[in-house]
């Protein structure tokens, strides 16, 4: 219990630490809070006047950081200089795109890179080969490039995916479709990676001496591999999994921008262009959040798998 | 032994063991491609028989044609000319990635591993909070603040990198910090940045530039995918991620070559490079 | 002894011939020796001798790619045909000890789950009942019950080796092989363990072959010693009578590089030149030669056989000859 106390006060601490940057980055850039604010446009003087005062500009540093992050923790996050509507609102809209691009892609990585993992960890052969070399390749396949490779295979020349997806609507199912070529192109480097990952530790796994120690007491082979390589493993491949997953957050912008979805990724993409500082703090501030709320749930998974780890350890 | 004999030792160490020594097959493999990129990236420019930059809509999308290998991008520009002028900044930018990384990263290991303690302490979890930093995130946020373009986003990705880097050669500077040669130096009154830069430094040199070339690739990978996303590099200048993505709709209409030759010119690099680095790292890690 | 090949009734071990050939390297050329049931066998020799090797060859642990010759018999059953019920048995009735308590037991499983793994496979004992003995069987070995409930890394290194000795005597093995039990302990705790493994043995009737490369702690402890050269048992003798009356030059070397806390000396003796392994050694003379301070001309021609000797073995060309030469009293 201790223990999840101080990793939750941990990541508390980060994510102030984060979101300080965040909102710092609006004095980081060049020429005035103002400039930055407006991205450069010249605004009437109304305008002007309504951005002093909800950003306190005329007040020191620090107070405006207070205001910012008191109107954070209330859920607002200002306003869009394009849109004009509350960030929030805009955020709130494109939310469940990414979340579910991130999950599907998640529920690939895990299940069918552990499988194919746990296959050529346990069997050497023509399949462990294989593995090797198909993941070997296809973990330097950055999304962008599986994003458009998948697009002029199975959208364009098979026609069996849509190439462009629209947000959400229009059934379940239709959704899974719009889908799935975005999720297997954001799932598929990190796929290998796992699956190699989850090989290696297998292979490590299996030539332990612990292992050695249960053969030597007559345990049949198929409870070693379950009770003593399989368990065992469990802890460097959830690990390895849970960041990977992790890192799918800030990867799924390029994804989206690649299908033309609607996501919070692609979205952060088109407010860097146009310079809408407001709506770039805001889903920064998201994905960080979500990004560091993942790496913890891995620090408590690999906590909660391996019994030596106790109070203030982390995962790798 | 004596404190000469232990430092000889030490320096031996690191000279006999700093070249990799043999490859193997497919390490020379990737080292060759490698070289080519490098090659390419150095005399790009010069090398490229067409003007890569200069449209002529009348020649968009054409196919291969003689003296044209790989055909016309969405602009009728030779495509071939284009990726040799693109290797420049596709190989450039990672590299001034990963040596400010690796840079930054060495100096707060270095601290950290010498000074311990309260350092040590203040380091690490400032490196724990700039881990919360995907490297895309912070670079959008920095093309944000400063504007679009290679510097901003490749400075962006050096930062994001640091505490990786950090946190790796940490563990390799506090083995050698441990080590009785690095003693031996204090007691004979050796400077601290002597005995960092001098001693500590190129006995890790090894793991250095197996680390280097792995976060070669990554690099690679995150800057192409930023400019892709229209925020590193900025068109008509010639970058490979930029001709993925200037030239996508050509995927939908038909016209896949230059698109995807842009794409095979990244993947390619980016499976030599990680090749070659899990080489070097497995021979670091069997020492 | 007789014949090596020879089976002889009453052997409860009995391994002849034994080669085991590991990639290019041949780690065991040729081992031979037997066990009685309740019989302490010491198996002394330094690194690279084969003598690890020579207890995961009897407990069927070889390494992937080792291939073994000879054969290897217990309670009159070649113990290399076995497979699957047969060989899970026999898993039962030889235990083995190894040398690292820490990395030979899963570090994520409790100590209790880690006792009765074995009884609830292959016995079919219930759990409680497997707890009972667990519970019982750590008693035997000074340890408290509560145990069962914690993890290993709870545990210090000499209460963990005495865990794993309680564990391998839970399904009533007939022999032990224990590989250097005590080596990864302190002094303190290594008497505290061997005093155990003494008493389990007279409570349990146990056969031990009790491998270690310090030949006065196996001679302590075991009825008869046998030592081993690059890949080969170069003797075997009565415990009582190694120190004083060895056969083989190799074992004298041995004796007199210790040091002695009754004698005063001004310098360690030490065997020059350093042990051979299996693959090093020659095929066609002795192994020991080169170190050896009474070899012959003859020695480098020729692979010494076994010579029996006195109740004892010895593979040295000249045993006949240095008979009762060889001990550290003799004023070597």
């Amino acid at each position: 219990m201790r223990f999840l106390a101080r990793r939750l006060a941990m990541l508390a601490g980060s994510l102030l630490v984060a979101s300080f940057v965040i909102f710092g980055a609006l004095y980081l850039a060049p020429g005035s809070a103002l400039a930055a604010l407006s991205g450069g446009r010249a605004l009437p003087a109304s305008s002007v006047a309504i951005l002093d005062q909800r950003y306190h500009l005329n007040d020191p540093f620090l107070e405006q950081y207070g205001y910012w992050l008191d109107g954070v923790l209330h859920g607002n996050l200002g306003i869009s200089i394009t849109l004009r509507e509350n960030v929030s609102t805009l955020i709130g809209n494109r939310i469940w795109t990414t979340a579910g691009l991130v999950l599907y892609a998640s529920l690939i990585i895990c299940v069918l890179g552990i499988a194919l993992g746990v296959l050529a960890g346990l069997r050497p052969g023509w399949l462990d080969m294989s593995t090797l070399v198909t993941t070997a390749v296809t973990a330097a396949i950055p999304s962008f490039v599986a994003a458009i490779v998948l697009i002029g295979v199975f959208a364009v020349r098979l026609g069996w995916f849509p190439a462009l997806s629209s947000g959400t609507g229009g059934g379940f199912l239709s959704d899974l479709r719009a889908f799935t070529l975005p999720a297997v192109a954001l799932a598929l480097s990190s796929l290998a990676i796992v699956a190699r990952v989850t090989r290696a530790a297998i292979r490590e796994e299996a030539e332990r001496e612990h292992v050695q120690t249960a053969i030597s007491r007559g345990i049949p082979m198929r409870q070693v591999v379950q009770r003593h390589i399989l368990r065992n493993a469990a802890i460097p491949i959830t690990t390895v999994s849970a960041i990977t997953v992790a890192s799918l957050i800030a990867v799924s912008a390029v994804v989206e921008t690649a299908f033309s979805m609607n996501g919070l990724g692609a979205y952060l993409v088109q407010a860097a262009q146009s310079k809408d500082l407001a709506v770039v703090q805001g889903i920064s501030l998201v994905l960080v959040t979500a990004f560091v709320v993942v790496n913890l749930l891995a620090d408590l998974l690999y906590a909660v798998l391996d019994p030596r780890v106790k109070l203030g350890a982390r995962a790798a | 032994m004596t404190a000469q004999e232990l430092i000889r030792t030490a320096r031996l160490r690191a000279r006999f063991i700093r070249w990799p020594g043999r490859l193997g097959k497919t390490g020379t493999a990737c080292a060759v491609v490698l070289a080519v990129a490098v090659l390419a990236a150095v005399t790009g420019p010069w090398l490229a028989p067409d003007n890569p930059t200069l449209p002529d809509l009348q020649l968009a999308w054409v196919g291969p044609a003689a003296g044209h290998l790989l055909g016309f991008d969405f602009e009728g520009r030779d495509v071939l000319s284009r990726l040799l002028a693109g290797a420049q900044s596709s190989m450039l930018g990672p590299l001034v990635v990963v040596a400010l990384a690796m840079a930054g990263g060495a100096a707060l290991a270095l601290t950290a591993a010498w000074r311990r303690g309260a350092v040590d302490a203040v380091i690490s979890s400032g490196m724990d909070v700039l881990f919360a930093f995907p490297g895309i995130l912070l670079a959008v946020l920095a093309t944000t603040v400063f504007g679009a373009g290679l510097t901003a986003a490749a400075v962006a990705l050096s930062v994001a990198y640091l505490p990786y880097v950090a946190r790796v050669l940490r563990a390799g500077a506090l083995r050698e910090r441990n080590q009785p040669y690095v003693q031996a130096l204090e007691v004979q009154g050796a400077s601290v940045p002597r005995i960092c830069l001098g001693h500590i430094l190129p006995n890790m040199s090894r793991m250095i530039v197996a680390q280097a070339t792995v976060l070669f690739g990554y690099a690679m990978v995150d800057l192409a995918a930023i400019s892709f996303l229209g925020l590193g590099v900025q068109p008509p200048a010639a970058n490979w991620g930029v001709m993925i993505s200037e030239n996508e709709p050509g995927i939908l209409q038909g016209y896949p070559l230059p698109a995807l030759s842009a794409a095979v010119c990244v993947v390619v690099v980016v499976i030599a490079v990680n090749v070659l680095g899990e080489r070097l790292l497995e021979r670091e890690v069997t020492r | 002894m007789t014949a090596p090949n020879q089976f002889e009734t009453g052997n409860l071990l009995q391994v002849s011939g034994l080669r085991v050939t590991l990639g290019a390297g041949t780690v065991l050329r040729g081992v031979d020796f037997a066990i009685r049931p309740g019989e302490a066998l010491g198996l002394v020799g330094e690194s690279g001798s084969g003598k690890s090797m020579t207890a995961r060859a009897i407990g069927r642990l070889l390494p992937r790619g080792a291939r073994s010759a000879g054969t290897i018999t217990f309670d009159g059953t070649d113990v290399n045909r076995l497979d699957g019920r047969a060989l899970r048995g026999y898993r039962g009735q030889v235990a083995l000890v190894f040398q690292d308590p820490r990395a030979h037991v899963n570090p994520v499983r409790r100590i209790g789950d880690f006792m009765t793994e074995a009884l609830r496979t292959n016995a079919g004992v219930g759990k409680a009942e497997a707890r009972a003995q667990a519970a019982d069987m750590l008693g035997q070995v000074g340890l408290d019950a509560k145990l069962l409930a914690r993890y290993p890394h709870e545990l210090s290194g000499g209460m963990l080796q005495r865990v794993m000795i309680a564990a391998a005597l839970l399904t009533r093995p007939r022999l032990l092989l224990a590989d250097e039990p005590t080596t990864a302990l302190d002094v303190t705790t290594q008497a505290e363990v061997m005093a155990i493994l003494a008493e389990l043995r007279r409570d349990f009737g146990l056969a031990l072959l009790f491998i270690t490369h310090d030949l006065e702690l196996a001679a302590a402890v075991c009825d008869r010693t046998a030592v081993m050269y690059a890949g080969q048992v170069v003797e075997i003798r009565d415990s009582a009578l190694l120190h004083d009356d060895p056969l083989h030059p190799y074992t004298a070397a041995l004796a007199a590089a210790r040091p002695d806390i009754g004698r005063s000396r001004a310098r360690l003796r030490a065997i020059p030149g350093r042990p051979l392994s299996g693959s090093e050694a020659p095929e066609a003379a002795c192994a020991f030669a080169p170190r050896c301070a009474h070899a012959a001309p003859g020695c480098e021609k020729e692979l010494p056989a076994a010579t029996e000797l006195d109740g004892g073995l010895s593979r040295c060309l000249r045993a006949a000859q240095l008979r009762g030469t060889l001990g550290v009293s003799a004023g070597a």
